[in-house]
């Protein structure tokens, strides 16, 4: 068990030293990627025209800033650029029969480094997101107590958690489909409507007419959809919009679907390497 | 058991086959055509501990197939396979521990890190010592002559240094067996060499089961004393390699050097004029002819020296991958067709 850490203590250092490799180019995608959020500010504050007052569906002007940056910070744990593409060419081009000879778990590793990439990017956006939120510290005026920090921060993990392990589970696929790119884009598309990411995930109910089997539909089904924690969950922990039993609920359901993503993962790979073939013997 | 025991070992591929044009393509959509290719048909050998076998045939013989068998990489269709008592495609952690592969066009480095860092990773996955890793570490590099590379990121590195720290990270956790498939491809003939010496003088060390392909057949005559030549998922020959020449050589080159300035004539009689430099000629002769063959050229020419050669082993080796399979089987009596096509391959 320690050996098994003091492996994954190295992935870690070894990625970290790996990403480090390319700063400047890191450092500048880093930067670059705070442009959407400022877009964001404009676009809510053009649609409520100033009014302070206003609100659409139980959100005011500075819930939906707050709410925007939150997403942004959420989406800095969950979100995992290159996991599902890299996984998928490391099955096609053959890179994965160093993960097959040598006694590594492949996932494992990949956890491991991916956390590490987390921690270099977060070093260096660190500054800039504290920045941020200084600038915008006028729009959160939420009160925040020891427990709904914690759950929030509680948040953010298993958004990591859940992120990773979609990511992965997309990648896999490449086993029986050697190219996902088509799939991953899709993927891509239907997270960032479904986390919440584009708007806040309580307004698709209200879509549908009140007391519409529609909208039971889509109230009940978001209830249960695990994209959700990887942006709207943590943000509407802060925003006071999840509170009580309904957080603990939703806790408990992360887990679960952490739990269920993982076994998929696990049972994923174990096929997919059967099925695997080594191309080009 | 120890070494490498390979029992009619099968492999199947199903591989999906496309018409051309695009009605076709559409039409693939809906129904689509798999032909079973046979990679590897039934192949036995056995290698015992300490042995190092290179294994030969063209590309898509269905060698590296055998190697990804024995690594664990694939699963075979049929039959049955123990590499040091352990079969390959449960791929066992104690299996994985005790094995390695190189493959000469892959590799497992981190390409933006010094050579070193993959190391310290190879360490803790496997497991080693500080002192042993310290110790192996210094003694392959030494041996690989590449102990000031180690700090400078292998996609710095020439092929050759890659290929020589692919080398390091394969065997630092001292592998009871190593697959090795084509080694030295794209190398220059100096870290040929190196790549070459060393594994001459690491395998008799270590005492080390090697099982190798390669295309450059220099390797090959440097490192084995056996080989295996698989050719069409079949094996064609297992046994010392100076056999191979003997038996699938069918032909001999004769070596003359002419005394006096006159151009002989009417040489084709004799043979197959492949080499004629005035006063040098090479001559191309069925081996069972040679006899009367020099009977005959020293009563007809003026000679100031006369040699014998067996053909060169590469050339053997292509005539045989090029034969078709009842040549192949039955040795001693190939067509002329073959003869007359060969030495064109051989020189290209």
């Amino acid at each position: 068990m320690i050996a098994t850490w003091r492996v994954h203590w190295f992935v870690l250092q070894t990625s970290i030293s790996e990403r480090l490799t390319y700063r400047g180019d890191f450092v500048l995608g880093t930067l670059v990627r705070f442009l959407p959020i400022v877009t964001q500010v404009f676009l809510w504050t053009a649609i409520y025209a100033g009014d302070e007052a206003k609100q659409i569906n139980g959100y005011r002007y500075r819930d939906m800033v707050a709410y925007a940056l939150l997403v942004m910070l959420g989406r800095a744990f969950s979100s995992m650029p290159g996991l599902a593409g890299g996984i998928a060419r490391d099955i096609r081009d053959g890179t994965i029969k160093k993960y097959l000879t040598q006694p590594i778990d492949m996932l494992g590793f990949l956890f491991w480094a991916r956390v590490a990439h987390k921690l270099v990017y977060y070093a260096v956006a660190g500054g800039p997101f504290i920045l941020m939120f200084w600038l915008c510290r006028g729009y959160f005026t939420y009160e925040l107590d020891v427990a709904t920090v914690s759950a929030f921060a509680l948040s953010l993990i298993l958004g990591f958690l859940v992120g990773f392990l979609m990511e992965s589970l997309i990648g896999l696929i490449g086993f029986w489909f050697l190219e996902v790119s088509s799939l991953i884009f899709i993927c891509m598309m239907l997270n960032y409507f479904l986390s919440g990411h584009m708007i806040p995930l309580d307004w698709i109910p209200s879509l549908f007419a009140e007391g519409s089997a529609g909208r039971a539909v889509a109230t009940v089904t978001l209830k249960y959809l695990p994209f959700q924690y990887m942006a709207y969950f943590p943000a509407a922990v802060i925003l006071g919009k999840i509170q009580g039993e309904e957080l603990v609920w939703h806790l408990v359901a992360a887990v679960c679907w952490v739990m269920v993503l993982y076994a998929a993962n696990r049972v994923a790979f174990a096929r997919g390497v059967r099925r695997y073939s080594a191309y080009g013997g | 058991m120890d070494g490498i025991d390979v029992r009619n070992l099968e492999k199947q591929y199903q591989v999906f086959r496309k018409r051309e044009g695009v009605w076709a393509s559409l039409r693939s959509l809906v129904t689509r055509q798999y032909t079973t290719i046979r990679a590897v048909k039934g192949v036995s050998f056995r290698i015992e501990p300490g042995e190092m076998v290179a294994f030969l045939g063209p590309n898509g013989a269905g060698k590296t197939t055998t190697l990804k068998l024995l690594a664990g990489l694939i699963y075979p269709t049929a039959g049955t396979a123990t590499v040091l008592g352990h079969v390959p495609w449960k791929r066992e952690i104690a299996y994985r521990r005790r094995f390695a592969l190189v493959m000469g066009q892959k590799n497992q480095l981190w390409w933006d890190l010094p050579a070193q860092e993959s190391f310290r990773l190879h360490k803790e996955i496997y497991r080693l010592e500080a002192d042993v890793f310290e110790r192996r570490l210094a003694e392959l590099t030494e041996l690989l002559e590449v102990k000031k590379l180690v700090g400078q990121p292998v996609r710095e590195l020439s092929l050759g240094e890659r290929m020589r720290m692919e080398l390091i990270a394969a065997l630092l956790h001292s592998p009871d067996v190593l697959l090795l498939d084509e080694p030295t491809i794209g190398l220059d003939v100096v870290s040929q060499r190196k790549v070459q010496d060393f594994l001459k003088h690491y395998q008799a060390e270590q005492n080390l089961t090697v099982l190798l392909t390669s295309h450059y057949m220099k390797d090959v005559q440097a490192l084995c004393q056996r080989a295996v030549v698989i050719n069409e998922g079949e094996i064609k020959h297992d046994g010392p390699l100076a056999d191979i020449v003997d038996r699938f050589s069918t032909f001999k080159v004769i070596d003359l050097l002419f005394a006096g300035d006159q151009r002989p004539q009417g040489l084709e009689r004799f043979g197959e004029v492949f080499d004629d430099q005035f006063p040098r000629a090479k001559l191309k002769v069925p081996r069972q002819h040679v006899p009367e063959i020099l009977t005959g050229l020293l009563s007809n020419y003026s000679l100031e020296d006369v040699g014998v050669q067996d053909r060169p082993l590469e050339e053997v080796i292509a005539e045989l991958f090029t034969s078709t399979r009842a040549d192949a089987e039955d040795a001693s009596g190939p067509t002329g067709d073959d003869g007359r096509s060969d030495p064109a391959g051989a020189r290209r």
